[in-house]
């Protein structure tokens, strides 16, 4: 019971809080990964080169599900942005179900933007279906294709070094952020600019995606503090010897 | 049709969602997850020919690099080919994926090893700030505490600060990280699930 409590709390909070964000401008905190990421996309665009966007090999019948959502919320804001540069934006996936969709959410952003006509299916690709496999096929998108960034943005393990390498070589920018410890921390020694835990999922706001990704900020900031009160609850209830 | 994808999508993930919670949803739930299986198992063939079709793009072009994708539709015609005539557990097809696909992923593997010294050795050019330090430090303080020597453990690095970093430090960061990341799923989801994010079918 407790987890449907904390479910449909969570979502009271969304809901109110979404409603409210509408009517009053977000304030948030300065990422440097994110703000790297918004001057990217300007200067690609500017430049008629192609952003790659790598979404990971996280699958939407499991757990990590959800950083890949997160991805395709940021690549239907970046597919709009970018449609009607001269080379628009590639996506690629390491399972074929977020193969499907991000063609779907390219397709969506092209239709947003009033461009459909300039779709091309081939621009969301699945390179690979193990975790290696994916990683060397993104690497030669990014190596063979006019590529100026690589956001790379899902669930990474280590094989994110070798996208993180490849880039680095050829002199393309790179804004990493994965959901798995051994990718953040490879991302982290290996970028200039890394996202780290939670600011995977900020992307969408800090894009301007909508009210609803800045009201799920205040609500994972409101959790947070709930939890840290139930931690520090807990081990002061401990301490005084009650449990 | 909009519309349509939305409630759909809704519905179902709700079903499922309350499967968790409602026995009475519980057979609802398994029927829309192994619908949701079979239509992974038909994506993937989707994906497949998705690769397909960008390699044939890429050689009808002549793109660079377009060796490597005659080279890949060759040995993915081959491998579908054969697997098909002698069935996917012949020893043939064992050996294809124990002679080929396992050492192709061991080297890269190994690569990944001088990759990332790479990057450690390159990260203060990259990044000198403290946070930077305190990464490097903390992985060299590790390697040498976990370094097998010829009278053993390394004395207080190996018996007390390794394991209290990687028991301590590590695991409470780590678990700090992790409630950060399921907390940030759990509002993607809520907003998939209200429709607010709609990566299928269009926003």
């Amino acid at each position: 019971m407790i987890e449907l409590t904390i479910i449909l709390v969570s979502a009271a909070l969304l809901f109110g809080i979404t409603l409210w964000k509408r009517k009053s401008p977000a304030n948030l905190r300065e990422i440097p990964a994110l703000t790297r990421l918004h001057r990217t996309l300007g200067l690609s665009i500017e430049d008629g080169t192609r952003l790659h966007i790598s979404l990971g090999t996280g699958s939407l019948l499991d757990a990590r599900g959800g950083s890949a959502l997160a991805g395709l919320a940021m690549l239907r804001h970046i597919a709009e942005r970018t449609s009607v540069s001269d080379k628009p934006s590639v996506a690629s996936a390491g399972d074929p179900t977020l193969g499907l969709l991000t063609q779907d959410t390219l397709q969506a952003g092209y239709q947003a933007a009033g461009v459909e006509e300039l779709y091309v299916p081939t621009s969301g690709r699945v390179t690979g279906l193990s975790p290696f496999g994916y990683a060397a096929g993104a690497m030669n998108i990014s190596q063979n294709e006019n590529v100026s960034a690589n956001i790379i943005i899902g669930h990474f393990g280590p094989e994110a070094a070798l996208l993180t390498e490849a880039s680095d070589r050829d002199n393309v920018t790179m804004i990493g952020a994965s959901d798995e410890l051994s990718g953040q921390s490879v991302l982290f020694a290996s970028t200039q600019d890394s996202l780290i835990g939670e600011e995977l999922f900020a992307t969408g706001a800090y894009l301007g995606a909508g009210a609803s990704h800045v009201a799920s900020l205040t609500v994972q900031d409101i959790l947070r503090w709930l939890v840290i009160l139930a931690l520090l609850g807990g081990a002061a209830v401990k301490l005084v010897g009650m449990i | 049709m909009r519309i349509f994808t939305a409630v759909v999508a809704i519905a179902a993930g709700i079903l499922i969602l309350g499967g968790y919670f409602f026995p009475a949803f519980e057979g609802m739930q398994a029927l829309l997850l192994n619908w949701a299986v079979i239509l992974a198992g038909a994506a993937a063939l989707v994906g497949i020919f998705n690769l397909v079709s960008v390699h044939t793009d890429k050689i009808r072009r002549q793109e660079k690099g377009s060796v490597y994708s005659a080279l890949l539709l060759i040995s993915l015609v081959a491998t579908f080919l054969f697997a098909m005539i002698l069935r996917p557990n012949h020893a043939t097809m064992k050996i294809v994926l124990s002679g080929i696909i396992i050492p192709v992923e061991a080297s890269l593997m190994g690569l990944l090893t001088i990759s990332l010294l790479y990057a450690a050795v390159r990260l203060l050019r990259r990044r000198a700030d403290l946070t930077s330090i305190i990464f490097l430090v903390t992985a060299a303080l590790l390697i040498l505490g976990s370094a097998t020597l010829p009278f053993g453990n390394m004395p207080v690095l190996g018996t007390f600060v390794g394991p209290w970093i990687t028991q301590v430090l590590a695991l409470g960061g780590a678990r700090g990280i992790l409630i950060g990341v399921a907390l940030g799923t759990l509002t993607t989801g809520l907003r998939v699930l209200f429709g607010a994010d709609r990566p299928y079918g269009g926003n």
